[in-house]
């Protein structure tokens, strides 16, 4: 518990800066003082800069105080993952290849961030463009999770769910290719959303695996979250997989939506893989909970989940490794100091073997390898007819209910090493996330408890183009539960 | 032996668009280094492609121009190769679903003169895809440059059978593409500004053969009379080759139009492994009916459908269909003129293809910028079918009009051309050049026609050239009985 303002949701804080009884400017200061003071431990940001938020936040005022609030986000401080262009400030994916970029750009989610009045504040460490699910890829230092600092706090959006966690942002963006935004937010104890795909805009989103990325919002709260998703949602003319649908108003479909009798699912493959794992008794009291407020719960099947972690494996490894290839060291990326000059494949290989990290070099290997002649049949064509599947299970299961609930995570935030060695057993992590990417539906993460003294999620994964739903669903729980109120120790 | 040559080309044309193909980026050509580029053009971390609709209806209207079937569905791929002058290091194109089928290209060879025209016939297309084109390397002593202005400008890819047998098919098949593009409004096809670029694969087979001989791709051909220049000698060295009983090498060479000769570039084929795959960041495109309507309705005349119709509607020698047809713009003066006087159409005709290309190119001025407009230049011919003056008068007002921006009938006035007698001055001429030149007269009377041509002389000249040569050729005829 914590009264200090740094640990308040944005929906109180909102509401103090409406009254004028607290400045943007103090607010902003509360949360770069709280960040100096515990960052050397958590170590959640690549970067920040705290003249700039200061400067942003005053500006927020002298709006504020002109009557010309921008709305609920308007002087709230942002944290920024740092895999979204954000124009003259660092872009480096936490990769060395990436190290001395400047972005000369906005991403879209960005500008609305800017329209919205937010404080852009810092750069958040992630695993390497976000490959990875316990930020221990990334090229440029190691998170601790908040909770406890020798453990990892998930990734790759481990950056944002820590600073979030610490008090070292109000909210942040994250974004989830393969479950990026809910397994960290699930290890964090913060709650964490995926859009639908096509909800949010990717452009200057630094793409790890087009068709399966997407840029979601982190917060304390399920309100928070809404918010911070009503400000990037909507169609983007530069994006064109962003999706041309009304954006419903998320704040007020919470309220709408209090009360209602929801149909939920649990799908058997996940629970039948669950059942011993240590996330299993907060999820089933969840779901205990839910019952007693009238919801009913069916068993649901989703028969092609067993492909889903292979598939996802091969779509995104295709497509980074095609998406990496511009990172060449010709124009703006790290350049090898020796290289053949007669050779420019030399500059490539150089160039790429000093800038990217392993887990890179093995995914755009795989990627490479899954769509060469004579196997892109067997590997990514295969692959594409098995996502249709999974997509078609989802289909198939959204016809009897509103929503299915599942654990975000085989268990809570493991010791930080424990599967380095083991690309595949890390790969698993995002077993229960990774569909959602894949069927393109949007995915929820709500705090539900605790194991082993750590942090559990639930998920929740709905309809495409639901989020309000989701939240909605998310909001019963929290709202009976103190766990948005509950901070770690540091 | 004897032996056939078998060509196929590769033809890229880029699509005149404003902007980009992926980008609302300014496109265009002569800018300084790097200054036409976008987060999307550079492929910077984040930037997504976004397809320009200018560019799919530049390349429908010319799948539309050069009968290819217009498919309802077509996808974007990506091309994966690392190259410096690629900023994403892969290029977006069409795989296996390109948005133009088949097609082919009506070509006119070259006829036994000018006045006459060659032998047409139909070289068939394989596909035509929409790419975006890439940067440009400069290569300096101890660096190289990239400028990246040229790319993601809308390339097409022209691809066709091998269905060529000469370097002067080929040479044709390309004039029909650019005529065609230049008509369209598609493209300026200029080679020098790498509009329009080919590349040719070349094999050489004994006649009667089925199957095609080791396949020479040639690259470097950098005007359209590279390309035949270049087919042509490759076609000997391979012919000789076979005839020295030595094999062909699949291999890439490359045209030293400077040298006159071809030479190897690479041995084998790099065994380049493209990976291709569908874009995930581009949307497929469905075309419905409504569109390829739009489109077809934007299609002008084509120019060999012009020619046949001048020959016909306005019975225009070939030679002269042969200099207008090649130009819209100068097709377009001609007719706007001829339609309303299709009786002059010929002399119409002689006037463009001769007086006012000789002027606009003496004077370097553009069609666009003429001041002689076309019923202007009717006045003229009008005027001398009239007879108000001699054609020989009517040469030097023609560059007056060119020059002014007058009419006939203004510039005749104004120079005092129009004749300023009767016909019986005309007569009392002729009797005085009679009476005058007994020399040529005695000649005449003796049996010389020719002779005739002095005592005509005599009379233009006291007429300063305005009488009627026919006339007054009549009556000096009437006089000398």
């Amino acid at each position: 518990m914590s009264d200090a303002l740094y640990y308040k949701s944005a929906r109180e804080l909102g509401e103090l800066l409406e009254k004028g009884e607290l400045s943007s400017v103090e607010l902003t200061r509360s949360v770069v003082e709280r960040t100096k003071a515990v960052e050397d431990r958590v170590k959640a940001f690549n970067s920040f800069d705290e003249d700039d938020a200061l400067s942003q936040a005053a500006e927020s005022d002298a709006r504020r105080g002109n009557g010309e609030s921008l709305g609920p986000l308007d002087g709230i401080p942002v944290g920024i993952k740092d895999v979204l262009a954000v124009k003259d400030q660092p872009l480096t994916c936490s990769s060395k290849i990436l190290a001395d970029f400047i972005s000369p750009y906005d991403a879209t989610c960005i500008q609305n961030l800017k329209q919205s009045g937010a404080i852009l504040w810092g750069r958040l460490n992630m695993d390497e463009f976000a490959m990875g699910s316990s930020t221990e890829n990334s090229g440029t230092k190691v998170t601790g999770n908040p909770w406890n600092l020798e453990c990892i706090p998930g990734g790759s959006s481990g950056g944002s769910a820590a600073a979030v966690s610490a008090g070292e942002a109000v909210v942040s963006l994250g974004s989830d290719t393969g479950g990026s935004i809910r397994q960290p937010a699930s290890h964090c104890g913060i709650v964490g959303l995926k859009p639908t795909y096509g909800r949010v805009s990717r452009y200057g989103l630094a793409a790890f695996a087009s068709s399966l990325d997407q840029v979601g919002p982190m917060g304390r709260t399920t309100w928070d979250v809404a918010a911070l998703l009503q400000s990037i949602s909507g169609h983007d003319v530069h994006d064109s997989t962003s999706y041309k649908i009304e954006v419903p108003d998320y704040l007020d479909s919470i309220e709408q939506l209090k009360g209602k009798k929801w149909t939920i699912g649990l799908p058997k493959e996940y629970f039948e893989s669950a059942s011993d794992t240590a996330s299993i008794g907060p999820v089933n009291e969840a779901i205990a909970f839910y019952k007693s407020i009238g919801c009913e719960f069916q068993e649901v099947s989703l028969p092609h989940t067993e492909y889903a972690v292979a598939t996802y494996y091969i779509v995104a490894t295709a497509e980074a490794s095609s998406n990496l290839a511009r990172y060449d060291g010709i124009r703006y990326t790290h350049r090898a100091e020796k290289f053949d000059a007669k050779d420019s494949v030399d500059i490539y290989c150089q160039s790429r073997a000093e800038g990217f990290g392993n887990e890179v070099k093995r995914r755009v290997l795989l990627g490479t390898y899954v769509l060469s002649s004579g196997y892109y049949d067997a590997y990514y064509l295969k692959a594409q007819k098995a996502r249709t599947l999974i997509r078609r299970d989802f289909e198939a299961v959204f016809q009897d209910v509103d929503a299915l609930l599942t654990p975000t995570a085989p268990g809570p935030a493991f010791k930080r090493g424990a599967h380095t060695g083991d690309p595949l057993s890390m790969y698993l992590s995002d077993i229960y996330t990774l569909s959602a990417n894949l069927a393109g539906i949007p995915g929820l993460s709500v705090p539900c408890g605790y194991a082993d003294g750590l942090p559990v999620g639930l998920q929740l994964l709905g309809k495409p183009f639901k989020e309000e739903e989701l939240l909605a669903i998310g909001n019963e729980f929290e709202s009976a539960h103190s766990f948005k109120d509950e901070h770690p120790e540091l | 032996m004897e032996y056939e040559a078998v060509i196929g080309l590769e033809v890229h044309v880029q699509i005149k668009t404003g902007s980009k193909i992926f980008s609302g980026c300014r496109s265009g050509f002569g800018f300084d280094p790097n200054t036409l580029v976008d987060p999307v053009v550079l492929g910077l971390p984040g930037s997504l492609p976004v397809m320009n609709k200018a560019a799919l209806d530049g390349i429908i209207k010319a799948g539309l121009a050069l009968n290819c079937e217009i498919p309802d569905y077509c996808k974007w791929d990506r091309k994966n190769y690392f190259y410096p002058d690629s900023p994403n290091n892969y290029q977006i194109t069409q795989y296996d679903q390109p948005i133009c089928d088949g097609g082919y290209v009506e070509i006119e060879l070259e006829g036994e003169t000018r006045a006459v025209m060659g032998s047409h016939r139909k070289v068939k297309l394989t596909r035509i895809h929409l790419e975006n084109d890439v940067g440009k390397l400069n290569h300096f002593a101890e660096d190289s440059l990239v400028d990246y202005n040229r790319a993601f400008t809308p390339l097409m890819e022209i691809v066709s059978e091998p269905d060529m047998h000469s370097g002067a098919e080929a040479f044709a098949f390309l004039t029909a593409i650019r005529q065609t593009m230049i008509y369209c409004g598609i493209s300026d096809c200029d080679m020098e500004k790498g509009q329009m670029r080919a590349d040719a694969n070349i094999s050489v087979r004994p006649v009667g053969q089925k199957e095609l001989g080791a396949k020479i791709e040639l690259k470097n051909l950098n005007s359209i009379t590279g390309v035949k220049n270049g087919i042509e000698y490759e076609i000997k060295r391979q012919t000789q080759e076979l005839k020295k009983g030595r094999t062909i090498v699949q291999a890439t060479w490359r045209w030293d139009a400077d040298q006159g000769r071809t030479e190897l570039m690479r041995e084998k084929e790099d065994a380049h492994d493209y990976r291709y795959f569908p874009d995930p960041d581009l949307m497929p495109v469905r075309i419905d009916d409504e569109w390829r309507k739009r489109i077809r309705s934007e299609i002008p005349e084509l120019p060999f459908d012009k020619q046949r119709r001048f020959i016909e509607e306005y019975e225009l020698p070939y030679s002269i269909t042969s200099v207008l047809v090649p130009d819209r713009g100068l097709s377009d003066y001609f007719e706007e003129a001829a339609r309303k006087a299709p009786k002059s159409a010929q002399a119409i005709g002689n006037y463009v293809a001769n007086d006012l290309l000789r002027e606009l190119s003496e004077s370097s001025t553009a069609l666009a910028d003429c001041k002689m407009s076309a019923a202007n230049l009717l006045s003229l011919v009008q005027v001398v079918e009239k007879g108000v003056i001699t054609k020989q008068i009517a040469k030097d007002v023609f560059i007056e009009m060119f020059n002014t921006g007058e009419t006939a009938e203004e510039v005749v006035e104004r120079k005092g051309l129009k004749p300023d007698f009767d016909d019986d001055q005309v007569k009392t001429w002729c009797q005085e050049a009679i009476d005058e030149n007994p020399r040529p007269v005695e000649d005449y009377r003796s049996g010389n026609e020719k002779a005739l041509n002095a005592l005509l002389g005599q009379v233009m000249k006291k007429s300063r050239g305005k009488a009627n040569p026919q006339v007054v050729q009549g009556l000096l005829k009437e006089l000398l009985g």
